[in-house]
């Protein structure tokens, strides 16, 4: 222990300013563990030289093919020698946080325990971009060590390489009025009844689940996941007429029109006298207390939440909540960036059965995408490839308008058995009316 | 050999026992929010109950030191929980609105930040870089702590016209997502292949397969199985190292920082946008990227400046163009802004719609 600190004349200009420091953090860390300051001098180095110095390798626990990122170092002397032996291995354990990442402080502390009396350098990001809690710095020899003492606590590995990732859910049902559906429960669902699929890494490449519950989207789902599980509703929005009258009276005509009516992308909300108002099925109103009452025309209601974060309290998602599902967000390589697309205009997420339908929508979309795509293909990809009218027969979901921003523009296609798909179509319209 | 035991498959944990019991009590019931002062948000429940939580910036990659001063914090001010949002920010509920000013007290004395709430600009997601990552073009940490030192009063003040997230990526894969505004290494130079390595490392089908130009062949050079690189087809995405490393692509003095704005997760008033090139061949300068931090400040200035309430920056851009935001950012507008990828042409003005 205690080995000699070394120079790091780079990483020390990150030690000033105002927002709290990494480095600081890891000259603590250096204070006691040999790794870390081998670790800085590595660092130290790609600063100096703008240079990254680690390469991958093949480093697991018993009965598992991934969640480790195994680091080996390349910053080697002319013998082969590492230059920074005690950090020449760097591993991190990827764990899967609670959903929605709630922690109590003894649990913050029994994960730095283990983390430090297990031979891990004492250094975690909480979290990675997929949401994995990052135990970051470990040796080969205590891998298993130190994952044997977090899986015991109640923790697992998530997901790397061509397998099933560590999924995310937004705060949700937890603190937020929005909320339309239970996403930790839906997590955990589509996540634990595949897990198979995250520790033995088989798919032709990764696979993420994301949960938002509702479209403001905080975790990113539709560009970020494979398949991602919106909250939404069907019926009207609910008002809290007071509330509205709340908002009112501080912002006033100006901040009414500017703020909430002119920024409705379907224009959706009127302003009507309120000795003129009719009403109807599917509007909602609130009377503002000075002659005007405000409309939103449900109908014509894209569900885009602006309003509703205006108001908050004031307006709020109906009661007939429910989830849209989109497929193939994902990141660049292939064919650049994708967002998911809409292949469950809406679909009900209460009921045991309802999670069921969900879970065996999860594991028919990881089916299709194992069978179909092709080596390093993005679900995203392989329905670029295919066509998604060919991926949602493949899953046996029925096409629906909402699935488009516009029909075919380019005339070049086979439509031999048009009057079959018509009838399709009929039955659908007639089955969604029952 | 030590006995080896057969892990517990438990999956993504129950978050209830690490939950406030408030939030457990009033799951799914929640009401009214409001947004007392910056880095403060209070919520009600239908049953009348409270939550007021109290949000601070972190360094994301913590030494275990941190961790425990923030759980001793949870302890003393805040009733023993915490959570961490998706950039890495970490969050104490509290039941008792008294309790607010002691726990920002005592999180500001310990030099956390309080902030990034409402219309602020938050934490930055990031990747990994030299700390962890196997093809980083730059680091990460360093990179985002040298620019939240600068956005710091951006971070716990609300005075944007909405709130701004921001990303940065090490390299072009963009591991750290879509952003208002996203700081992302452009590589400039096709790899340098080793050739000695490459019969001895990589799958070489796979590796021609990945490359998404078909610029890459297989070779005999010097009587050795390797690869050939058209580098005048090679667009510089580096998706050919990560299979094979002796096709290196970072480059100390040529790797660029690129900064792209206007991506939005959120569907609120327009559909999510992913963002799009401003500026490009920034100096890759550690240990604080002064170039960088200049555009991005200056970025974030005009759209302060001028966007409206509720704006989030595309839709500032979409409503004054993008040959505005270019004027007005002084940033230069190069042939390369122009879109040349599959499908690029749906980026083009087919209208007449232009302002003068």
């Amino acid at each position: 222990m205690a080995k000699k600190m070394i120079d790091t004349p780079n990483l020390d200009e990150l030690e000033s300013g105002p927002w709290p420091s990494f480095v600081t953090g890891l000259k603590r860390l250096a204070k006691e563990n040999d790794m870390m300051v081998d670790l800085m001098g590595q660092l130290e180095t790609s600063y100096k030289d703008m240079k990254g110095y680690w390469k991958g390798g093949t480093v697991g626990v018993f009965g598992y093919g991934g969640g480790v990122i195994p680091r080996f170092t390349e910053l080697k002397d002319e013998n082969h020698q590492p230059l920074f032996p005690e950090a020449a291995e760097f591993h991190t354990l990827r764990i899967q946080p609670p959903a929605g990442m709630h922690y109590t402080s003894d649990l913050l502390r029994k994960m730095c325990d283990v983390w430090t009396a297990t031979g891990g350098s004492g250094l975690i990001a909480f979290h990675g971009q997929s949401g994995d809690i990052m135990f970051q710095g470990v040796k080969t020899e205590n891998v298993q060590k130190a994952f044997d003492e977090l899986n015991e606590m109640g923790f697992d590995l998530g997901g790397a390489g061509p397998a099933l990732r560590t999924s995310m859910s937004c705060v949700g049902a937890a603190r937020c009025e929005h909320s339309c559906f239970d996403e930790a429960k839906a997590l955990r669902t589509v996540i634990n009844n595949n897990i198979d699929d995250m520790h033995r890494p088989s798919l032709p490449y990764k696979f993420k689940f994301k949960f938002s519950g509702c479209p403001n989207d905080c975790v990113n789902a539709i560009q970020r996941s494979d398949m991602a599980t919106i909250g939404t509703w069907r019926d009207n929005i609910r008002v809290d007429e007071a509330q509205v009258q709340a908002y009112y009276k501080d912002h006033g005509m100006k901040g009414l029109v500017n703020d909430v009516i002119s920024k409705c992308p379907t224009k959706a909300i009127t302003l009507v006298a309120s000795a003129e108002f009719k009403g109807g099925d599917k509007i909602s109103a609130a009377n503002l207390g000075d002659g005007n009452t405000m409309c939103i025309d449900n109908k014509n209601c894209v569900r885009c939440m602006h309003c509703l974060n205006v108001i908050p309290g004031g307006l709020r998602v109906g009661l007939d909540k429910g989830v849209t599902i989109l497929v193939g967000g994902k990141g660049v390589l292939k064919i650049g960036a994708t967002m998911g697309t809409v292949v469950i205009p809406f679909m009900k997420l209460e009921s045991d059965e309802d999670f069921e339908r969900l879970n065996e929508l999860s594991r028919n979309i990881i089916d299709f995408f194992a069978e179909n795509a092709l080596e390093h293909e993005r679900t995203g990809e392989m329905i670029d490839r295919i066509g998604l009218a060919n991926f949602l027969e493949g899953m046996d979901l029925p096409v629906d308008p909402n699935m488009i921003n516009a029909p075919r523009s380019n005339p070049y296609f086979r439509s031999d058995d048009w009057d079959e798909q018509v009838e399709k179509w009929n039955e659908y319209k007639q089955s969604s009316a029952a | 050999m030590a006995e080896l035991r057969p892990p517990i498959e438990s999956g993504a944990p129950d978050p209830m026992p690490y939950m406030h019991p408030v939030m457990v009590k009033n799951y799914g019931k929640w009401a009214f929010h409001s947004h007392p002062k910056p880095g403060v948000l209070y919520h009600r429940a239908e049953s009348g109950d409270e939550i007021w939580t109290v949000k601070a910036g972190t360094a994301r990659q913590m030494d275990h030191y941190t961790i425990r001063e923030l759980a001793d914090i949870a302890d003393q001010y805040a009733d023993g929980y915490v959570r961490f949002t998706a950039r890495s920010n970490i969050e104490y509920m509290v039941a008792d609105g008294s309790k607010v000013e002691p726990l920002i007290k005592a999180l500001s004395e310990k030099g956390y930040p309080i902030g990034g709430t409402a219309n602020s600009v938050s934490m930055i997601a990031h990747t990994q870089g030299f700390l962890h990552c196997d093809i980083p073009g730059t680091d990460a940490s360093g990179v985002v702590k040298a620019l939240m030192d600068e956005l710091y009063d951006d971070f716990v003040k609300c005075e944007m016209p909405n709130r701004v997230k921001l990303s940065t990526s090490c390299c072009e894969i963009n591991c750290g997502g879509q952003a208002d505004i996203a700081i992302i290494v452009q590589h400039t130079k096709p790899p340098k292949i080793n050739h000695d390595l490459v019969a001895n490392v990589c799958e070489r089908p796979s590796v021609v397969a990945r490359c998404p130009v078909a610029a890459i062949r297989p070779a005999l050079v010097n009587g050795k199985p390797s690869l050939e690189v058209d580098e005048k087809k090679c667009i510089c995405c580096g998706a050919c190292y990560p299979p094979c490393p002796p096709m290196q692509i970072n480059d100390p003095e040529h790797s660029k920082i690129a900064i792209w704005v206007g991506g939005k997760n959120s569907n609120a008033r327009s559909k999510p946008t992913f963002h799009k090139l401003v500026a490009n061949g920034l100096p890759n300068r550690a240990p604080r990227w002064p170039e960088v931090a200049e555009v991005v400040k200056k970025i974030l200035a005009t759209y302060k400046e001028d966007g409206k309430p509720w704006e989030r920056m595309i839709d500032w851009i979409d409503r004054i163009g993008w040959p505005a935001f270019f004027e007005k950012t002084g940033l230069p507008f190069t042939k390369y802004h122009i879109d040349n990828w599959r499908g690029g042409r749906y980026n083009l003005n087919a209208s007449a719609h232009i302002r003068f």
